[in-house]
């Protein structure tokens, strides 16, 4: 579903990524965990393609980076639901409106609209806000409607770029239930973080990236996830900035 | 067509103060370039009624039969330059000097015979009424044996086609400085409003909207505004003509086809700035 094959991306400051490869599944839930800078916000640009490899290929959902029209990318989004650590949330329209966008600019049918909309708020236990505005809502409210926007679409891969980077401990918790529970219906997930608590939390693909490259695959190691994340992912274990890695 | 038409309304409610900044704005830039506009067009209007002075006359030796003149006028009448040709008889060139020249009355009605010739009188199209088309055509009537001498005061017309260079060189110059100032605000206006929905830019692509349906709320945003503008900057235009027009000096408008040029213009230049604002912005994002 979507692979990495010896990609690097280089800056005009430096790679950001150097020689990576990784192979996420159908279905899969997966974590790529790193310090500050290690790489991850790379990693999922390059997923859903605002950013292209300096070498190597990038495969998502039958998208090849190195065979990429014009259109490709508008309908390789349309597949995949991206969530961010600053929810990114049209403040002068309702929860409802924000999640209804993502659909009429992408050409649903106006009748069909409303009742997806309402299901997938449903679905992220937000019915009853529906018509708040973003600044209504709590962090944890607000990143369940940005999920909810992700979603609506009926995305086959959900991508998290530090979805809980901005909330406490019990919406972080939320969150993260939501999170696997939209796996657990057939979504794959991969979440970039670098809260070590929740990556330990489960026993699923961790992806660590170090300085731009795999420092651990637990595919590759066949290991369990939670045991080698409990090293520390970076030595100075800074927290990244709003913006992620 | 019915999402377009929605988010551009939405952005006008959702923004209204900034919307009517942006309106304001291309109105007044416009408005600056309207009224240079009317004076341009006032000048313009004053040189062609001086213009349409502009004649040449060829007087008629004495016992030229009339059928050799009327020939004659045929042939003249059918030069490109020529609008109208007229014969003046000697007898109504008395009778009309009598009548405009009345200082000299008492000198005329004493004459024994009219000293006055007939003449052709020769007016030009307006495109020709300047001094090279004017020498041309006075040398062609010389070329008529009957016709004595020709007179079309090549001086006062060289004088005006130095009038009518001035104006022409310091219309082009201002109306460019003036069009690019206009050009410069509104594009700035359009960017800025842009700028205002940037974050709507980066859901849309990141949901998967693709760039033409992206523009296309922009450009209609765009063009609405820069109509408005233009609409509101007519309205400016009209009150400032009819308070000059009323109290200071009669001037004439804008005829409908350029009102309608300049309101279309308005929407061009607010198109054209949204598409180049959009385009940086996809491009950035």
């Amino acid at each position: 579903m979507i692979k990495f094959l010896h990609v690097t991306k280089a800056y005009a400051k430096g790679a950001a990524l150097s020689d990576v490869s990784f192979h996420v599944p159908k279905g899969e839930f997966c974590f790529i965990t790193g310090h500050s800078g290690a790489g991850k916000t790379t990693a999922m640009k390059l997923i859903y393609m605002a950013e292209h490899p300096t070498s190597g290929e990038v495969r998502v959902s039958g998208f090849s980076s190195n065979r990429l029209g014009g259109r490709d990318v508008p309908r390789l989004r349309r597949r995949l639901g991206i969530v961010f650590q600053d929810f990114r949330l049209l403040a002068d329209r309702t929860a409802e409106e924000n999640v209804a966008f993502a659909l009429e600019v992408t050409g649903a049918r106006r009748s069909t609209v409303a009742p997806r909309v309402m299901r997938v708020l449903a679905q992220v236990g937000l019915a009853g806000k529906a018509h708040q505005y973003p600044r209504e809502l709590s962090g944890g409210e607000q990143q369940r409607v940005a999920i909810a926007r992700a979603l609506v679409n009926e995305p086959t891969v959900l991508l998290a770029d530090e979805p809980t980077g901005n909330l406490d401990d019990r919406a972080t918790r939320g969150i993260f239930q939501l999170l696997r529970d939209i796996n657990a219906a057939g979504t794959a997930v991969i979440m970039a973080t670098h809260d070590l608590d929740l990556v330990k939390s489960v026993d699923t693909h961790l992806v660590e990236l170090q300085h731009g490259a795999v420092a651990y695959d637990s595919a590759e190691d066949g290991g369990i996830a939670a045991e080698d994340a409990s090293e520390p992912p970076a030595p100075d274990g800074e927290p990244a900035g709003p913006e992620g890695s | 067509m019915n999402l377009t038409l929605r988010e551009t309304a939405l952005a006008f409610r959702r923004a209204p103060l900034p919307s009517l900044l942006s309106i304001t704005t291309i109105a007044f830039s416009l408005f600056v370039f309207g009224l240079f506009g009317l004076v341009a067009v006032n000048i313009h209007d004053v040189i062609g009624n001086v213009a349409e002075r502009v004649e040449v006359v060829a007087y008629v030796e004495r016992g030229t039969p009339i059928e050799a003149t009327e020939t004659a006028m045929s042939d003249i009448q059918a030069f490109p330059e020529v609008q109208s040709v007229a014969y003046v008889s000697s007898a109504d060139a008395l009778a009309r000097a009598r009548r405009e020249l009345p200082e000299f009355r008492s000198v005329f009605q004493d004459l024994e015979a009219n000293p006055l010739p007939a003449s052709i009188e020769v007016h030009l199209k307006p495109p020709f009424r300047d001094a090279t088309h004017v020498a041309a055509v006075a040398d062609r009537l010389r070329s008529f044996h009957f016709v004595d001498d020709v007179r079309y005061g090549g001086d006062w017309i060289a004088k005006l086609d130095h009038l009518r260079n001035i104006a022409a060189a310091v219309g082009a110059v201002v109306g460019a400085a003036f069009a690019l100032v206009a050009i410069m605000i509104i594009g700035t206006t359009i960017r800025m409003a842009v700028l205002h929905r940037k974050d709507e830019i980066v859901i849309m692509r990141l949901v998967g909207a693709t760039d033409g349906f992206i523009r296309r709320p922009f450009l209609l945003e765009g063009l609405t505004k820069g109509l408005l503008g233009g609409l509101l900057a007519l309205g400016l235009s009209y009150g400032a003509w009819a308070l000059v027009n009323g109290y200071l000096l009669r001037a004439a408008f804008f005829t409908g086809g350029e009102a309608a040029l300049g309101v279309a213009a308005g929407g061009v230049l607010g198109l054209a700035g949204s598409l180049v604002s959009i385009g940086r912005h996809l491009r950035s994002i």
